[in-house]
């Protein structure tokens, strides 16, 4: 579709000529929201639950605290919640589903001969500065994801699809988050 | 019928293998539409590449078809899936500090993942950022429980808030998408037209689609969702046995001791005429009329544990029709007054009131005025008597539902 934007510069000279190791054009984004689609219907049709990410995250490092101190866990009423006394953390299918999201994107990275160890960023920074908002804007999500009970996936897409009232204006939310902060962080991506 | 208790069919081991499968196949669709690369998803908010846009809600959509398809079908009990909970106001905030890390982080949690799985170094930099923010959270929601657990809405869907019959919502939102994923095309062009980047034509196959959506939307609005009856007809086969092996007719005797059970929440729902209701009633026992029940159902399901139902008429005819409904509907722990409100009167009356002939669902004692409650009868804490009976409340958890994305 929009392969116009695809930096291909950071590619070695020899490839231009060499269109095997060229990655191939992303799929239709209506195509990938019909597969994504389908693939969130069937995971409340089989299971009950939606589709989510931030979940396993959460777990994950709850378990690794957890690891390292666990009566801090039994004193703290979030994560107690969690990996309290004899509870694992990661005891619980969110965790797989996001295993199942790295792996997916392993299997239609290597398809689409895009896995390639590399920062992608905007003409206008460098790497180390790419890495440190990376950093900075990862706090923020991880922060807002546990403030909106889920994340874009947990909320947008599978609270949106059963129209929940409060995905819906998480949405909304979302989308006026990232566009009244744009502007001003335009030096970061174009 | 879904969604199925996977657990049960094909163990813990199955069940997290499926589980591993739908998160590839979410992963894949979030990698191979471009989600992997940060610069493609921040290029939504410069209005260039609505790619985010349109698969988000391309997704949304078509999910949302199947989901209100299936459960107008019977394939799929609504009920019974999760939807997540509204928290309104931290919701909200919650979505605004995604947008806003998103847009300086250029990803959210989902597709960072997937973007590592492709080995983007400033994919690994955004999760350690998540990993830190949310022990930041736990470590720091000691200080805000009070606002992150405000303005709770319960399982709140858009049908309740329009007041709109669900089928007609599924087909507005339908049409409502279909119209901003047009916009978001035409936004799109004209951007990217003004800086002399390359415009494709929408393609035939996508307008095809956006019709077949359409149409999907619309076969949603007139299958319309299952009846008060339908329901019941599903669950009947295992239900029925209850009603006829009478474990659910509760004794007065019975009722009156969950009454003054202080572990139970006792909701009292008599569902005669109001003339009957106006002579008769017990105390503090709410009137719905049978055709409510159905609505009244959502926010029983949603009360607090130890929430015991018990329905009555005259007799028992009617609040069994009511049962119905509500254990259709995945009510759990509702009963019925054993002999309504006539064995009722029969049982627990000190001064044994003049009884007269009726039939089925009549009140057959004779009352001189309208006493509503005012009867000492009607009220279960003036009741002395004691009277031998067979317990059957028992107090079962709701049906289960799964969690969301929070884990």
């Amino acid at each position: 579709m929009t392969t116009a934007t695809h930096t291909t510069k950071n590619l070695p000279a020899t490839a231009e000529s060499d269109s095997k190791s060229q990655p191939r054009p992303f799929v239709n984004p209506y195509l990938g929201g019909l597969f994504m689609g389908v693939v969130l219907f069937l995971s409340f049709f089989l299971t009950g639950n939606g589709l989510g990410a931030s979940g396993g995250l959460n777990r994950l490092i709850i378990w690794a605290i957890d690891l390292v101190a666990p009566e801090h866990v039994d004193r703290v009423s979030y994560l107690i919640h969690y990996a309290g006394g004899d509870k694992n953390a990661m005891d619980h299918w969110i965790v797989l589903m996001t295993v199942g999201i790295l792996l997916g994107g392993l299997i239609s990275g290597l398809v689409g001969r895009r896995v390639k160890a590399e920062t992608v960023r905007g003409p206008r920074i460098t790497d180390h500065q790419r890495w440190l908002f990376a950093l900075i804007g990862g706090v923020i999500a991880g922060f807002g994801a546990r403030m909106a009970r889920g994340c874009t996936s947990g909320q947008g897409l599978s609270g949106g699809a059963t129209l929940s009232v409060g995905s819906w204006a998480f949405l909304l939310c979302f989308f006026v988050g990232g566009y009244a902060l744009a502007y001003f962080v335009r030096k970061l991506w174009t | 019928m879904g969604p199925f208790a996977l657990n049960e069919i094909v163990g813990k081991f199955g069940t997290y293998l499926i589980y591993l499968l739908i998160g590839m196949g979410f992963g894949a669709s979030l990698e191979m539409v471009g989600f992997g690369r940060s610069t493609k998803l921040t290029a939504q908010f410069y209005l260039r590449d609505m790619t985010v846009f349109k698969v988000m809600f391309s997704a949304v959509l078509v999910a949302m078809v199947l989901i209100f398809g299936a459960a107008g079908l019977g394939l799929l009990d609504y009920d019974r899936i999760w939807v997540p909970p509204t928290y309104l106001v931290p919701g909200m905030l919650g979505g605004l500090l995604l947008g806003v890390g998103f847009i300086i982080g250029g990803f959210c949690p989902g597709t960072s993942v997937a973007s590592l799985a492709t080995l983007k170094k400033d994919a690994l930099f955004f999760l350690m950022g998540i990993l830190g923010g949310i022990v930041l959270f736990g470590e720091t929601s000691g200080y805000f429980d009070h606002f992150w657990e405000s303005t709770y809405l319960g399982r709140l869907t858009l049908p309740d808030l329009l007041g709109l019959p669900t089928g007609i919502t599924v087909f507005l939102v339908t049409v409502m998408g279909v119209f901003a994923l047009w916009g978001a095309e035409q936004i799109e062009r004209a951007m990217r037209q003004k800086d002399g980047l390359e415009v494709k034509q929408i393609s035939r196959w996508v307008s095809a689609g956006a019709g077949v959506l359409l149409m999907g939307g619309l076969a949603v609005m007139l299958i319309g969702q299952p009846t008060a009856d339908q329901r019941w007809q599903r669950v009947a086969a295992e239900k029925q046995p209850m009603l006829d092996n009478r474990e659910v007719q509760i004794h007065p005797a019975e009722l009156r001791d969950v009454f003054f059970n202080s572990l139970v929440n006792l909701v009292m729902l008599d569902v005669r005429d109001e003339a009957d209701y106006n002579l008769f009633h017990i105390k503090d026992a709410e009137r719905v009329p049978l055709d409510q029940l159905e609505g009244l159902a959502k926010d029983l399901k949603a009360g607090p544990p130890g929430t015991i139902v018990v329905l009555m008429s005259n007799d028992e005819t009617r609040a069994t029709e009511g049962w119905k409904t509500l254990v259709g509907q995945g009510v759990a722990n509702t009963y019925i007054l054993e002999g309504g409100l006539n064995n009722f009167i029969a049982m627990c009356s000190e001064s044994p009131f003049a009884s007269i002939p009726g039939g089925d669902e009549t009140l057959r004692y004779e009352l001189d005025a309208a006493l509503g409650h005012n009867h000492p009868t009607s009220n279960l804490r003036e009741h002395g008597k004691e009277i031998e009976f067979t317990p059957k409340v028992k107090i079962e958890k709701q049906a289960p539902t799964g969690g969301g994305g929070c884990g």
